[in-house]
């Protein structure tokens, strides 16, 4: 295992890098011959179905199954005793730390159900219909207890106790009672007293976010089968084929290596789909029964029961002198965590005033439980929360010393060898260049008329590396089969076959990427952290370096001459030596592999570590209609340093999706509960993500700062562009109507109610 | 429970099945006919996913019941290409990445289709609300609402000023 990689910046012209070609995949996916999660049938199948609480809070005094189990074609029944009880163990999920005792006890409830739609039993039958039917006939016994959502409630000392265990980690002194703050984080340095004193400006402001889901269009669903000896197979649609082995080895008391993990094509994930739910359910009742078990959510329960992202309050203080020099800034940040520790407060906190240059700065942040489904990791899991709130108060203090927002941005943008709020001194980053590029566009000089406002946002995400295989297989044509442990969410087949092909010098035709069950390779860790196209990509690189050594080993061999004294260019062999010029092919050489010394691979097992922050520059004009409070998006351009663009259609692709997420987050998504704790809204109807007709094209500018760590010069790019869009339109909106909006969404009844009261006033 | 015999066509082909009163034409596709390409979002009509021609009418497959296909004419994005042949929107599709994690993609395709069926020459406004009911989380609509006027003006048989636009930057970096 490699820690590091020397990076060995590629400087000659590229040929397959940084072009647009069609994706290896594409032709399964505009067919519908590609199998997703919940398409795979295999005989003798059972369905499955799972069993929720219908209240937020209660205690489960007893489970009769007994009924259920007696219906013809029920095959198994399970109730939390299927699964081990689990102590308390951090493990990393996505750039999230997960606990093994909450996980079993997320995917279902032991003595207490925490939220609605928590899991309490699941059945396994010959159909949907006969499990559906069995569900009804189990009969549970609940108390049911006082219930807490709201966050600050939560933090009260007489809130409703979720875990009557849980000692706030971090709390100085240590406290003496439970209480349902999980943990309290703390970043900065500097004099915050001293900075405020030499602010000529001063802005504090309180913000409130609501808890919103990923939203990806294709349910969770699995397909497991577990034989009599024990062996088990398992797909499903995962960002992550070997967390899921790890969860659920672990949940199912199974070596690792009993269970084969198949991911599926996923059909959108965003975070979502870095844990398990489902996943070890249907394990066990296979296990039961026997018999292969398939289990799908329905949309309701994807809303329910899986993570949503944390909503929150927030409080910024910002000074800063006349001349635009921000001199101290001071945060404090409250996260929902669900019914389980772990909202991404500290990744939130660490990334709050990231892009900007700061002498004085503080962030303190409390994670909260609430009797809400436990949060999961959303893209940039916490970022969006904390500089929505940040780059509002920012674009308040510009306001009031009468700067231009980009300018004053500029003027304290974090840069190489900035100290980062979070502690170390930031490498090269992209951040000024973008802020460049936003003041050059024509869209920062497109006339407004009234009721039009223009808003400006920033934002910062850290991307991950981490533990990543891969392998290339040369075949006796010279073509190569591409193996990696990363399942591809949207376009990494291309790139990292695109990084395959340029550095062996073949075509990408040539290429064929894979990707491996758990069997096939050894650890990966999961598609998160904007990591697969740095990571993975850094992982065949390696391999490919791989396959050239032994390819020159051979020509060196078949021409009898030293090894030294042949390059490897173009996808050929050449001879450098003195004497007649010599060369053979990648497919040459690969035809003569049995008489040469045997079969070509390259492996690569690495951690990859290095990877770039990825910085942001969103612009967006928004129209509010004054009478219906409604927000139009009128233009949108998005500016992001992706370090290089390896295919640069699918980074287009993650700065606009990430922009139109964020449209939603901003404007209308939010999830709202009636005061029994039930969720109102768990439907794509009433909870309503942007359609196609609720936006206009969104332009993007791609900034390339290369990342110094990358053979590619390669940052991740999928998280970051959802981290300013809320900052950037709540700056908008405020600007149409000369409102401040502090909290989100900014649906059109919030306007409505704001522009009212404003002209009351 | 006695299950109900339907014939129907799909895709051109005579089928059978039987199928449970409850049952959506989505089920009869997927679970009984294994044409998996119908994606099910939210079997409540809102996402668009199981977008299906039934006797030329674009619908959401689970609000149709499988009974309902007696006699009638079903497409699916499994008839789509004709061999190996792509239909345009498919092949325009690749070419401008308006694809990520692809779950959408069939039912974006079949709505499309039959947009450009009764409207070959869309606005971008038309294409933006016709494709209103198929919800797309990854793209952000862009590369989608790009490549149906493309293919749309290369269908015309000329081509557009968006469409050139859209072209030259796919073959740029080619």
């Amino acid at each position: 295992m490699n820690d590091m990689i020397i990076p060995d910046l590629v400087e000659r012209e590229l040929k397959v890098v940084g072009t647009r070609p069609l994706r290896p995949d594409g032709m399964d996916k505009v067919t519908g011959r590609a199998k997703f999660g919940a398409d795979m049938h295999v005989p003798n199948m059972l369905i499955g179905r799972v069993l929720r609480s219908p209240h937020a809070h209660a205690r489960i005094k007893s489970i009769d199954a007994s009924k259920a189990r007696a219906l013809k074609g029920v095959k198994a029944v399970i109730t939390a005793d299927a699964l081990c009880d689990l102590p308390s163990e951090f493990v990393p999920a996505g750039e999230m730390m997960v606990n093994f005792r909450d996980i079993t006890r997320n995917v279902m409830a032991r003595d207490k159900a925490l939220y609605e739609g928590h899991a309490v039993a699941a059945v396994a039958a010959t159909s949907d219909a006969v499990a559906a039917q069995a569900l009804s006939l189990i009969e549970v016994d609940y108390e049911v207890l006082p219930h807490v959502i709201d966050v600050e409630k939560a933090m009260q000392p007489d809130a409703p106790l979720l875990h009557d265990d849980m000692y706030t980690i971090g709390a100085d002194p240590k406290p003496e009672k439970p209480s349902n703050i999980a943990k309290r984080v703390e970043f900065g340095f500097g004099d915050l007293d001293a900075g405020f004193a030499k602010a000529d400006v001063v802005v504090e402001r309180e913000f409130t976010t609501k808890p919103v889901h990923q939203g990806y269009i294709e349910p969770h669903a699995c397909l497991a089968s577990v034989s009599e000896d024990g062996q088990a197979e398992l797909w499903c649609t995962t960002q992550g084929q070997f967390i899921v082995r790890a969860f659920c080895a672990k949940l199912l008391g199974m070596e690792v290596s009993q269970l084969r993990v198949t991911a599926s094509e996923i059909g959108g994930g965003f975070g979502g789909k870095t844990v398990v739910y489902l996943e070890p359910l249907a394990l066990a009742l296979s296990r039961e029964a026997c018999q292969p078990v398939k289990m799908v959510m329905s949309r309701t329960e994807v809303f329910q029961a899986s993570g949503p992202t944390s909503g929150a309050k927030l409080w910024i203080k910002v000074g800063a002198t006349k001349d635009g020099t921000v001199t101290a800034a001071d945060a404090l940040l409250k996260y929902q965590a669900g019914a389980f520790q772990g909202s991404p407060v500290q990744p939130g906190a660490m990334c709050a005033f990231a892009p900007y240059e700061l002498e004085n700065v503080r962030v303190i942040g409390f994670d909260v439980v609430v009797n809400r489904p436990k949060v999961a990791a959303y893209r940039a899991p916490g970022g969006p929360i904390a500089e929505f709130a940040v780059e509002s108060v920012m674009d308040e203090v510009a306001l009031k010393i009468n700067m231009d927002p980009v300018d004053f941005r500029l003027k304290n943008a974090a840069k190489e060898g900035t100290r980062a709020p979070y502690g170390p001194k930031l490498g090269p980053i992209g951040l000024v260049q973008t802020l460049q590029a936003a003041r050059a566009h024509e869209h920062y000089a497109a006339p407004l008329k009234a009721n039009q406002g223009r808003g400006v946002a920033s934002g910062f995400w850290f991307n991950i590396g981490g533990e990543t295989c891969a392998s290339l297989n040369v075949g006796e044509d010279g073509s190569v089969a591409m193996v990696v442990g990363t399942p591809d969410i949207g376009g990494s087949r291309a790139s990292l076959s695109m990084m395959a092909a340029e550095e062996l010098g073949i075509p990408l035709e040539h290429v064929h990427p894979i990707i491996g069950d758990t069997s096939s390779l050894g650890f990966n860790f999961l598609t998160g952290g904007s990591r697969v196209t740095f990571s993975s990509g850094m992982a065949i690189v390696q391999a490919a370096r791989e396959v050239i050594e032994i390819l020159r080993d051979r020509a060196a061999k078949l021409w009898e001459v030293p090894m030294e004294e042949v390059e490897w260019v173009d996808g050929h062999a050449r001879f450098t030596g003195s004497g007649e010029a010599k060369s053979l092919s990648l497919v040459e050489l690969a035809k003569t592999a049995g008489k040469t010394g045997g079969p070509i691979i390259g492996n690569a097992a690495i951690n990859a570590t290095g990877a770039g922050p990825s910085l942001a520059t969103h612009l967006v004009d928004v129209e509010v209609d004054p009478e219906t409070g409604a927000v139009k998006i009128l233009r949108y351009t998005a500016i992001q340093d992706a370090g290089k663009a390896v295919h640069p259609s699918y980074v287009e692709g993650q700065m606009q999706g990430g922009a139109v997420q964020g449209i939603g987050w901003a404007l209308n998504e939010e999830y709202i509960y009636d005061d029994k704790g039930r969720l109102e809204n768990p439907g794509f109807l009433d909870y309503r993500i942007p359609v196609c007709s609720d936006v206009p094209m969104i332009d993007t500018v791609i900034v390339e700062v290369p990342n110094p760590n990358h053979p590619y010069g390669v940052r991740g790019v999928g998280e970051t562009p959802i981290v300013p869009p809320m900052g950037a339109i709540a700056n908008a909106v405020s600007h149409a109507t000369g409102v401040r909006f502090t909290d989100l969404p900014m649906s059109p009844p919030r306007v409505l109610d704001a522009i009212d009261s404003n002209q009351a006033t | 429970m006695t299950k109900h015999h339907v014939e129907t066509t799909v895709n051109g082909n005579e089928v059978e099945f039987l199928c449970a009163t409850e049952q959506t034409l989505l089920d009869v596709l997927r679970d009984e006919l294994y044409l998996t390409g119908s994606k099910e979002g939210c079997s409540s009509g809102d996402c668009g996913a199981c977008s299906v021609m039934l006797d030329g009418r674009l619908v959401c497959a689970c609000l149709v019941l499988g009974v309902e296909a007696q006699g009638r004419k079903v497409e699916t994005i499994e008839g789509m290409a004709s061999g190996d042949t792509l239909h345009p929107l498919q092949q325009t599709f690749l070419e401008h990445a308006a694809l990520q994690c692809g779950i959408c993609t069939p039912g974006i395709l079949v709505a499309a289709k039959a947009l450009l069926e009764r409207n070959a020459d869309p606005s971008e406004t038309e294409v933006r609300f016709w494709l209103a009911g198929n919800l797309c989380r990854c793209t952000g609509y862009d590369k989608i609402v790009r490549a149906v006027l493309d293919t749309a003006a290369q269908m015309r048989g000329a081509t557009s000023k968006s469409g050139k636009a859209a072209k030259k930057a796919v073959t740029e970096g080619a």
